[in-house]
This record gives structure tokens, C-alpha cells and sequence, in this order.
């Protein structure tokens, strides 16, 4: 690296999320860097809606994220993968019967 | 604005690692053209491959910037300068989309700013090209842009989620890029004399280097047999310039304008219009840096770089200050 110093001050990363309009809930669309909360927004607005995309915009800093990983998805989500009565269609309905 | 497909030459050919195709649930995903998403496991060359298309894409955005940005302050109208100043301020966006896009395979992005500024990473070679009209301006946004476009929207369907997550949004904006080259070109075609002789003059000159713009022809391009068993390229770089070249000739006759190419026919019995010979020799020549302005791009784009650190810096002063203060007043 020809600049560790510039590199050790590189800005957090914040996740961005955009409600594309009113009636939608904020859906992400991708990230930035930003040195803070104000920043991020602004750059977020510059960076995810030239285009009128978006009528309110979320900033979250990456690191305060948590997910669910991926080597587990099968354990994690398992338990719902055998409840297939959670579905209407599941139950069967004796014929001419409408509304259910 | 441009996708990969520069590099040195021994970077374009080599093979490396093919033993590394990945375990057996990677290569089923793939196989069901699902998608590949950031905390999955995949191949160490996957990972690699795509870091470097990515970057590299993201590199010839930024510096995509500059042969356009040259003309800002010339534009001939309010009008076109407005139009100009957003199209050069979308090319930066295209750039961050896309080192977000990389970061998510564990890169930092001042990492790959840095291999950019030291000459590690390569970036696309038709911007080592210099604008010398107002024409240049159109024959980037019908050439430059609509082979950018050709490139582009199969990556849309990339096996790596974030890549073509980011390319869905790059290519939308990329169709305003190149309508308004191809205005730009009308306009000048349909003017003056001297107005139609620029014209003519640029797409001259950007005809055959954006022909380039696709790749070594396939039988030189071992990687890309890879890259599209994996998912991250579709359609081979022959496939995709063909697809340009037939879509393009009919634009040209549109704009009253002609290709420099005497051997360009229309092929009967494939539907297909033919060009003459492209000689790479000269691509190749422009990526080991010996174009008209590679020591010029990277010079401006190092400076850029380094007359901006005040204002990271100060942003970065701001932020903790404000953020100590804060701190101080919930204690309180």
C-alpha cells in the first residue's frame, strides 16, 4: 500500500435502504462509504436516487448488521420446512365449496 | 460505462488454477443458474476472478470520467453541458456501485483505488483514447456506450448476486448514455458541412477501437471458457461484438453516416453483417500502455486522488469530533 495512512482512515461502510415510494416499505439497494450519519445520507441521495428512486432514505452502519450464516441455513430454517400445514393448501376442500 | 476485457495480454490468456472449480454444492447452485451470494463459500478463483472483473469494471468507470469531463466546460449549450454533467456524474456512480459490489467478496475499496494508482489493476483501454471534438462526445455515447450496453446487460444474470444486482441499475441509466451520444452525432450529421465532417471524423476514429472494446477473439481467450462455466459471462466476446455490428450498421445509416470499414458487407445466408479484419495488435499496444493517453489518465487520476485527502481527512476530523461530543453529552 502506498498510503497505509489514508488506508487506516478509510470511512465506515453504511448499508443503504430506499422506500421507493410512499406505501413500500424500505427495500436495501446497496452501500457506501461516508465518515458519518449525514454524510452517508447525502451521499446515499446522490448515489441511489438521481433519479427520483426513492422518497426516504435509511443509513445503517454495516457493522451493526447481524445475519444469519449461511453455513447453518439448512439447521436454522429446518424447522419450518416440515410444517407444511402452515399453507392453505394443505387442506382440502369438499367440492363446490367457494369463499374459503 | 465499460466492463472487463483489457488487462495485459498475459493477464487476458493465462489459465490459472482450473482445479479450483469449487464443491459439489457451489457447482449445483451454478448449475441451476442460481445465484451466488457474499457469505457463501465458493472457490478461491471464482472469488478472484470476479474481484478483478469487478475492480476493473469499476476502474474504467471512474476513469471513464475524464475523456467526457475534458468537454464539460466546452459544451456548446446550457443544454448539453446539463446533460453532460450528469451523464459524467452517473459514470461515478457506476464506479461506486460497483467497488460495493466488490467489497462484498472482502476487499476494501482504497485497497483497490491503490492497485488502480500503482498500475496493478488495468481499467478499459478505449478511454487511453483522446477527445478531440465535440463530435468525440456523441461517438463515445453511440460506440463506447452502446458496446458498453452489449457487454453489460448479460451480466445482469451474472451467477454473483451483487454484480448483477449493480448492473441492473447501471444499465438503465446506460440507455439515457447512449441516446444522447446518438443525438449528439445527428445533430452534428444533419448540420453544416464542417458540422457533418466532425461527425464523420469521430466515429472514424472510435469505430474500431470500440470494436475492441469486446475482447481478444475467442480462440485467444481461454478464460472466458471459464468465466462462462461459472456463470459470470454468457456469451462469448465474438458473440457479443456480432451482436454490436449488426446492430449498429443499421444506427450508422440512420445518422447518414458511414463506417470505416470498405470490407463491411452484409452476409446473405447468416443474416450478419461482416467486418474487415480487426487488428489487436493495436489493443494490445494500448493496454501495455503505450496508447495516446495512458500516462495522462493515471497521472490525473493520482492527483484527484491525492488533492482530495484534505477533504477526507477533514470529513473524517468532523465526524470524530462529532462523534467525541456525542459521546460526552450522553455521559452527562
Amino acid at each position: 500500500m502506498t498510503e497505509a495512512g489514508a488506508s487506516a482512515r478509510e470511512w465506515p461502510l453504511w448499508e443503504v435502504f430506499v422506500r421507493a415510494r410512499r406505501g413500500l416499505s424500505h427495500g436495501h439497494v446497496g452501500s457506501l462509504h461516508a465518515p458519518d450519519a449525514a454524510m452517508a445520507l447525502r451521499n446515499a441521495r446522490d448515489l441511489y436516487t438521481r433519479r427520483q428512486e426513492g422518497v426516504s432514505i435509511w443509513v445503517v452502519p454495516a457493522e451493526a448488521i447481524s445475519a444469519s450464516s449461511p453455513d447453518e441455513k439448512d439447521a436454522f430454517f429446518d424447522p419450518a420446512a416440515d410444517k407444511v400445514y402452515r399453507h392453505p393448501t394443505f387442506y382440502s376442500v369438499p367440492d363446490g365449496v367457494e369463499h374459503l | 460505462m465499460y466492463g472487463d476485457h483489457s488487462g495485459t495480454p498475459e493477464q487476458v490468456w493465462s489459465h490459472d488454477a482450473y482445479a479450483d472449480d469449487g464443491d459439489a454444492d457451489f457447482l449445483a447452485l451454478i448449475q441451476a443458474d442460481g445465484r451466488v451470494e457474499p457469505r457463501d463459500a465458493m472457490p478461491n478463483a471464482y472469488r478472484a476472478s470476479l474481484v478483478r472483473q469487478i475492480a476493473q469494471h469499476a476502474h474504467s468507470e471512474i476513469i471513464g470520467m475524464q475523456p467526457e469531463g475534458n468537454w464539460i466546460s466546452r459544451a456548446p449549450s446550457l443544454k448539453r453541458k446539463a446533460i453532460l454533467m450528469a451523464k459524467v456524474q452517473d459514470e461515478a456512480g457506476h464506479g461506486l456501485y460497483l467497488y460495493a459490489a466488490a467489497e462484498t467478496l472482502g476487499v476494501d475499496r482504497s485497497e483497490l483505488l491503490d492497485k488502480l494508482h500503482t498500475g496493478r489493476h488495468k481499467y478499459s483501454s478505449i478511454f487511453n483514447y483522446p477527445t478531440l471534438t465535440w463530435a468525440d462526445m456523441g461517438a463515445i455515447g453511440w460506440l463506447v456506450d452502446g458496446a458498453a450496453i452489449v457487454n453489460q446487460v448479460p451480466i445482469t444474470r451474472c451467477s454473483y448476486g451483487p454484480y448483477a444486482r449493480a448492473m441492473v441499475r447501471i444499465c438503465k441509466e446506460e440507455s439515457f448514455h447512449q441516446r444522447q451520444g446518438f443525438e449528439i452525432l445527428h445533430t452534428l450529421s444533419n448540420g453544416s458541412p464542417a458540422q457533418h465532417a466532425m461527425a464523420q471524423d469521430a466515429v472514424d476514429r472510435w469505430w474500431w477501437p470500440s470494436l475492441m472494446m469486446f475482447g481478444p477473439p475467442d480462440d485467444a481467450s481461454p478464460n472466458s471458457e471459464r468465466s462462462m462455466r461459472w456463470g459470470i459471462k454468457r456469451f462469448s466476446n465474438d458473440e457479443l461484438r456480432q451482436r454490436f455490428v449488426d446492430m449498429t450498421v443499421p444506427q450508422a445509416q440512420a445518422l447518414g453516416l458511414t463506417l470505416p470499414d470498405p470490407e463491411l458487407a452484409y452476409d446473405d445466408t447468416t443474416g450478419h453483417w461482416r467486418t474487415g479484419a480487426i487488428d489487436f495488435t493495436e489493443l494490445f499496444e494500448v493496454i501495455a500502455g503505450n496508447g495516446p493517453c495512458n500516462a495522462a489518465r493515471m497521472a490525473h487520476r493520482r492527483g484527484a486522488h491525492e488533492r482530495g485527502q484534505w477533504v477526507r481527512d477533514a470529513a473524517a476530523a468532523y465526524a470524530d469530533k462529532h462523534r467525541s461530543a456525542t459521546a460526552t453529552g450522553a455521559v452527562a
